[in-house]
């Protein structure tokens, strides 16, 4: 794409504008998101001023980009949806939620422009309706349901003091306006007179797209032929049409004239620069009389529509008010922009190589510390103290290194407001979210990995648990649905919960369906055990499958997912009120705090959050129960004992050794007795990923690498706990 | 060699607009806003100002008077750079005390024309 985009001019310039794609991107993907953001939050009842012009500024800077570095699909959009806010704004046009409806629906389509341009989408969305229903909302026409313009109503005079005084020519392209306008067509492959031809044709051949003639008298200047195209289509139609014949980076359409323009006069304005009078044409001006206007100096012509300098003020002034919308409302707001030069790009392979390295120095500096317990800590002590501040840096710079991959959960979050709303309308529900701990934090990978479990866990609670307005005030409860999402922190975990008001699972319902399923479901099963029913691969409680969420992934592949994390899902229901699903979840993947126990020459480590006590174990506190079964009793509590030696098949050579060390886990809401021999310490352990270097062992989650170089496996606890089920 | 300070709120553009410049051989002070550009202009002399209109915090018009309000600048010359080519926002323009205007979108062949006729 190297040379697209640019025309004669710019190419003599040196500048390839391809260079500022990417910050482009990046800048309207961020622009889209907030402006959806602010759409979602607006009060159409009372929308405040300063709302509904950032709303415009970010529509306005995305149309801004789009045209200079020549995305005029997007600019063409964005340009429409811009006049549409220009008016609210402007309190021309009242906001409905029509046009936050179709605002949104923009704002997708524009994403979707923009990830093709970006070589990542794959469907070309059809904009034409949109811009036919943008365009009819602003001239204060309604629409339907449908999003389909209706005849429009005469527009809302009395509210627009004349907007645009009438000697005002269109000067830029107004897309969609069926006014001709004039363009420059720009062939960079120019040079092959039979292409060129082709597209003169194109003019002959299509009656009404509109007429062409060079600009340059025929002649290529550098491989570049210049034409002016007068025509009503729009720019994205032409292109279309251009590249049946040429490629769509060697044809460029602009806005025929200069472009700029001087105000006579005024300082720096050149002196021999024409007034401003052909201003729209050329596209810029100067203003006469003002400071730093070429020919400032000099008398300005006599007929020049300002003569003077002082003069044209208070006349001009009035004409401007419109303009400057308050600037007093505007300063000292939001900082986002300033506090941009405050962040730094950088991609997550960087980051993960720093985590990779750190997680390499995390060995070294234990494997330090262990050699080190040998040495005499007297003779030795600066060497004692250097490796105490080696640990110690060593830690922080971890904890550094991974909070640059932790963002917060609004990110997730806040992707929800949007997709529940029009789920619910298209549902014919009434729903109300609610989010609680957006700012706590998870790690990178995590939160990519979570998102789409989520989403179909909210898609399920709008789907399945929320009723029908006229169903939930039968039941009394209110119309509206609530939908809550709540984040927090506990222990080394993070707990996301799903919760809604809906009908919650009917017990009755679920048993039914299993023993359809060929599920084994006798009535003795916990209520715990019948809702996790749901998990079970193809299960489905609800009687007519919608095209929201009855096909698609299955609960089953939620419940997979979130355990390929380290995480668990539980389930809580009451029958009539609602359901809660909660999904707890490691922080990070790379690096967790363990304990490690000794078993005959073997280390394991435990995933510390699930360790619940140790104690020692005296013989009469061990109980065999149906045979093979041994219980613990710890406190009244009888819970399994599983011996590692026996899971594991640990060699052993002290055969009169007996293991004496008990450690209490708790996984899935059930706890189970480790036997040891013994307790080794606590410390971080840099997980490795057994499944990709190995393969999968049963009741091991990944491995690590210890101090002293030798190889440990990490437990996988609820596997543990599910064995002592069976 | 000319310093030319330019505002912009879509940092796309303040790249696209500094790149040009300097390869042009100016030398470039970028702002992220009116206000930016404000106290970078308290700091410094500049033989140019290159603005957006439509920025938050303060806008381009916003940002003229201001700086003509002080005598460093009375002469100084002041493009602003809109999308809206209205003759309104023209006037407002006018009425601030720009120089000129510059329509967005241009091209950096354009840009570089136009300062030419205002830097000598």
């Amino acid at each position: 794409m190297a040379e697209m985009s640019n025309d004669s001019a710019s190419a003599a310039a040196g500048i390839d504008l391809s260079q500022f794609f990417q910050v482009f991107f990046e800048e309207a993907g961020e622009n889209l998101e907030s402006m959806e953001q602010m759409l979602l939050e607006l009060d159409i009842e009372a929308a405040d001023d300063e709302e509904l012009n950032a709303i415009f500024r970010c529509a306005h800077s995305v149309k801004g980009g789009a045209a200079t570095f020549g995305f005029s699909d997007v600019a063409q959009l964005t340009h429409q949806m811009e006049a549409l806010l220009d008016k609210l704004r402007r309190h021309e046009l009242n906001p409905t939620t029509q046009m936050v409806d179709v605002l949104l629906a923009a704002g997708d389509a524009l994403k979707a422009l923009l990830a093709r341009h970006q070589g990542t989408g794959d469907a070309v969305p059809d904009t034409t309706e949109l811009l036919v229903t943008i365009r009819t909302l602003c001239d204060g026409g309604q629409v339907d349901v449908a999003g389909k313009a209706s005849v429009a109503a005469p527009a809302p005079k009395a509210a627009a003091p004349a907007p645009v005084p009438a000697a005002a020519p269109v000067a830029a392209a107004v897309p969609g306006v069926p006014q001709p306008r004039s363009l420059e067509l720009t062939i960079t492959e120019g040079a092959n007179p039979e292409l060129v031809d082709n597209i003169t044709e194109l003019f002959t051949e299509i009656v009404g797209l509109g007429t062409i003639e060079p600009l340059d008298g025929g002649k290529a200047a550098d491989g570049v032929r210049r034409f002016k195209v007068v025509t009503t289509s729009s720019d994205s139609d032409l292109l279309d049409l251009f590249t049946f014949h040429v490629s769509r980076e060697s044809v460029r359409l602009a806005p025929l004239g200069a472009g700029y323009g001087f105000h006579e006069g005024a300082p720096g304005a050149p002196a021999d620069e024409p007034a401003a009078a052909p201003a729209p044409d050329l596209g810029y001006g100067f203003f006469d009389s003002a400071p730093g206007a070429p020919g400032a100096d000099a008398a300005p012509p006599a007929d020049a529509p300002a003569p003077a300098a002082s003069a044209p003020l208070t006349e001009i002034v009035p004409a401007a008010r419109p303009a400057p919308a308050k600037p007093a409302a505007k300063a000292e707001n939001k900082a986002g922009a300033a506090l941009e030069s405050a962040t730094l790009r950088v991609s997550v392979e960087k980051v993960d190589q720093l985590i990779n390295l750190v997680g390499e120095l995390v060995i070294t500096q234990a494997m330090l510390a262990q050699n080190s317990k040998s040495m005499d800590a007297g003779l030795n002590q600066q060497m004692s103290s250097g490796l105490a501040d080696l640990e110690r840096n060593t830690r922080d710079l971890q904890e550094a290194v991974m909070s640059i991959r932790m963002i917060p959960m609004s990110m997730v979050f806040n992707r929800f407001p949007r997709m529940l709303r029009d789920l619910a309308s298209k549902l014919g529900k009434k729903v109300e979210l609610v989010t609680l701990g957006e700012s706590t934090e998870l790690d990178k990978g995590m939160v990519e990995k979570i998102t789409d479990p989520l989403t179909h866990l909210v898609r399920n609670s709008c789907d399945h648990g929320i009723e029908l307005p006229a169903e939930r005030l039968a039941k009394g409860k209110p119309e509206h649905g609530t939908l809550t999402l709540v984040a927090s922190h506990q222990g080394g975990s993070i707990v996301i919960e799903v919760r809604d008001d809906g009908k919650g699972l009917s017990r009755q319902k679920l048993l039914t369906k299993a023993r359809e399923k060929g599920i084994d479901a006798p009535d003795s099963l916990s209520d715990n055990e019948v809702w996790n029913l749901i998990f079970a691969p193809g299960f489905s409680t609800a009687e007519v499958v919608t095209d929201v969420s009855g096909r698609g992934v299955g609960m089953d592949v939620v419940k997979k997912n979130i355990t390929a994390l380290g995480g668990t899902v539980d389930i809580d229901s009451a029958e009539g009120y609602g359901m809660s699903v909660k999904v707890r979840l490691p922080l990070t993947l790379a690096i967790m705090d363990g304990m490690s126990v000794g078993v005959g020459e073997e280390c394991y480590i435990l995933p510390l959050g699930s360790v619940v006590e140790s104690f020692q174990v005296k013989p009469d506190m061990i109980k065999t129960i149906g045979g093979s079964g041994r219980v613990v009793e710890v406190r009244q509590e009888y819970m399994p004992v599983i011996d590692l030696e026996k899971v594991f098949e640990v060699p052993r050579f002290d055969f009169e050794h007996v293991s004496n060390i008990m450690v209490v886990v708790e996984a899935d809401g059930a706890r189970v007795a480790l036997l040891v021999d013994e307790l080794l310490g606590q410390q971080q352990v840099v997980v490795k990923n057994l499944e990709a270097n190995y393969r999968k062992v049963p009741d091991v989650s990944g491995a690590t690498i210890m101090g002293d170089g030798r190889v440990a496996l990490i437990l996988d606890i609820g596997s543990l706990v599910r064995r002592s089920r069976h | 060699m000319h310093s030319i300070l330019a505002v912009d709120d879509s940092a796309s553009m303040r790249q696209m607009v500094s790149f040009t410049l300097k390869n042009a051989g100016f030398n470039v002070i970028e702002a992220v806003d009116g206000q930016d550009a404000w106290e970078k202009a308290g700091q410094r002399d500049f033989s140019l100002v290159l603005t957006d209109q439509n920025m938050p915090r303060m806008d381009g018009i916003t940002l003229t008077k201001k700086l003509r309000e002080n005598p460093k600048f009375k002469g100084t010359p002041i493009l602003i750079l809109t999308t809206e080519s209205s003759d309104q926002m023209k006037m407002a323009g006018r009425a601030a005390g720009a120089t000129g205007w510059l329509v967005k979108p241009f091209d950096p062949a354009k840009l570089i024309e136009v300062i030419g006729k205002v830097i000598r």
